[in-house]
């Protein structure tokens, strides 16, 4: 274990690809089983079944899904702009994924005398006891967030169909307008911890402190926000099946509108997590169970609270949309950011 | 490493920039340019300055580019006929030359000093990349700052003026 390479040791390499690995399967089984639960859930809250046929009470239905979609014709219309075209689905997924890099997953374990932190983008300073991570964590989640947005631009435009530009266009429009509310709710946080790393951030939230406490304002309006952000129901305004015929995954078959979904849904438990990290404290929990286990109860428990909110809001209208945005969260988030300045200038020093 | 790193990232950064000014598709070109300020933002990381990465990629590549494919999308300009304008090019040639023997030439005459600005890497490290610029930013430099918000707000009212008729 003592063998260097390139200055590291071994165990750092070994850490760091475990870490990799057990991330991504977690959030792609969680993206498969998130699409069951959604039925499942939205089905019980209709009083209905949900889907009941593929092993014991449906529990197989991803796997189905999965195999359906890949076998399915792959069509490109005639008159699409072809390398925009295969590459938006692909655009719109990676960014979902990659933000899963800086959020700390828990506490530091320690694997025969190596001490790991369960946060991908980190090490822990075996001599100073310490953990290092990317200091501008929260940021790196904002910009690949403001990415997501390309993937549907390009999948609306590329596809050369009305209904996918106006889905496009439209989802472009509510992306741009409730990442500003969602960054400005965040800003508060960093006031009170002072830092932008997320581990500083979830160490500062121990003993019960969690901040969607100390700033439930800001919280409740980075959650809605994020679920705009998202496309999630009530303000899926993009896909709006009724209206835009599925919005900027029209024209999109296969394994394509296989990964728009799964960029959804991994989109979804991202927000669920950042949600968590900021203002849920994290993996901080009772001592009796270990502190993944919190996070992860959390983060479910936030994905549940998702499918509640498509199962009972119907879907905004575009003018309410952008009202609710524009005058409603970006003053109220402008005047919590005043007022936990003057906080933390006049009262907590 | 960090060197073939960094000849990997630097190799992809020249070939983007020069597909944004030779695709025929302005979407393809604009895409190309957003895959420029990645790698930007990637020298950015390894010269220890997170949060200008960060902020690259969120203004630049998450705003700005954005806006700019979304007035693409909307003149729906599909690939544009390009005349070859040899004029054009003899003349973009020369003053690219000239621009490369220019900086080639400072470049040449210059010596290094050895001397060292205040921020030292020691610094950075010890007190924080994302501190030391928020510092900066409102004690030294507070009044080009202020400034440049209030240029910002000027543009912003004037926009809403002009595009709207009746406010």
């Amino acid at each position: 274990m003592d063998t260097l390479i390139l200055g590291l040791p071994v165990a750092y390499y070994i850490a760091m690809v475990a870490k990799v690995l057990v991330a991504f399967v977690f959030v792609l089984l969680t993206v498969a089983y998130a699409t069951y639960a959604e039925r499942k859930i939205i089905g019980h809250m209709q009083v209905r079944l949900g889907p009941m046929r593929t092993g014991w009470h449906g529990l197989l239905q991803p796997i189905a899904d999965g195999v359906k979609l890949f076998f399915k014709e792959e069509i490109i219309p005639s008159q699409a702009s072809k390398f925009a075209f295969l590459i938006a689905p692909l655009v719109a997924l990676i960014p979902a994924f990659i933000s899963f890099a800086v959020i700390p997953f828990g506490d530091s374990v320690t694997i025969g005398g190596y001490t790991v932190p369960l946060q991908i983008a980190a090490y822990y300073d075996q001599a100073g006891k310490q953990v290092f991570d990317v200091n501008v964590g929260v940021l790196y989640i904002l910009a690949m967030a403001s990415l997501g947005v390309y993937g549907i631009v390009l999948a609306g435009w590329a596809s050369n169909s009305k209904y996918s530009l106006l889905g496009g266009l439209r989802s472009a429009a509510q992306m741009i307008s409730y990442e500003l509310a969602a960054g400005l709710a965040i800003i508060s946080v960093f006031m009170l911890s002072e830092s932008l790393s997320l581990h500083k951030i979830v160490a500062d939230q121990a003993g019960g402190a969690w901040y969607a406490f100390k700033q439930p304002l800001a919280f409740v309006i980075f959650f809605i926000c994020s679920l705009a952000e998202i496309n999630r129901t009530p303000f899926d305004l993009p896909e709006a099946e009724t209206e835009l015929v599925s919005g900027f995954c029209t024209e999109y078959s296969s394994m394509k509108y296989a990964m728009f979904f799964m960029a959804e849904y991994a989109n979804m438990i991202t927000v669920c997590a950042v949600t968590t990290t900021l203002f849920l404290g994290g993996w901080h929990g009772p001592a009796f169970l270990p502190g993944w286990f919190w996070f992860i109860a959390k983060v479910y428990f936030l994905i549940f609270l998702c499918m509640w909110i498509r199962a009972t809001y119907p879907r905004y209208r575009y003018d309410q949309l952008m009202r609710l945005g524009w005058k409603v969260f970006l003053p109220l988030t402008l005047v919590n950011v005043v007022a936990t300045g003057l906080w933390v200038m006049f009262i907590s020093k | 490493m960090e060197s073939i790193f960094f000849l990997v990232v630097a190799a992809v950064a020249v070939i983007s920039s020069i597909l944004v000014v030779t695709c025929k598709n302005p979407i393809n070109s604009a895409l190309s340019l957003v895959m420029t300020f990645f790698c930007l933002a990637t020298f950015y990381v390894m010269l220890d300055a997170p949060f200008m990465a960060a902020t690259q990629v969120i203004v630049y590549a998450g705003a700005i580019m954005v806006l700019i494919i979304f007035v693409i999308m909307l003149l729906n300009v599909r690939v544009e006929t390009v005349k070859r304008g040899t004029h054009a090019v003899i003349a973009g040639s020369a003053i690219g030359l000239f621009i490369l023997f220019q900086t080639v030439w400072f470049l040449m005459k210059g010596s290094m000093t050895g001397k060292v600005g205040d921020m030292t890497k020691e610094q950075i490290v010890s007190v924080g990349h994302v501190e030391l610029i928020g510092k900066a930013l409102f004690t030294d430099f507070l009044l080009p700052f202020e400034v440049t918000s209030v240029l910002l707000l000027a543009a912003i009212v004037g926009a809403v003026i002009l595009a709207k008729k009746k406010i």
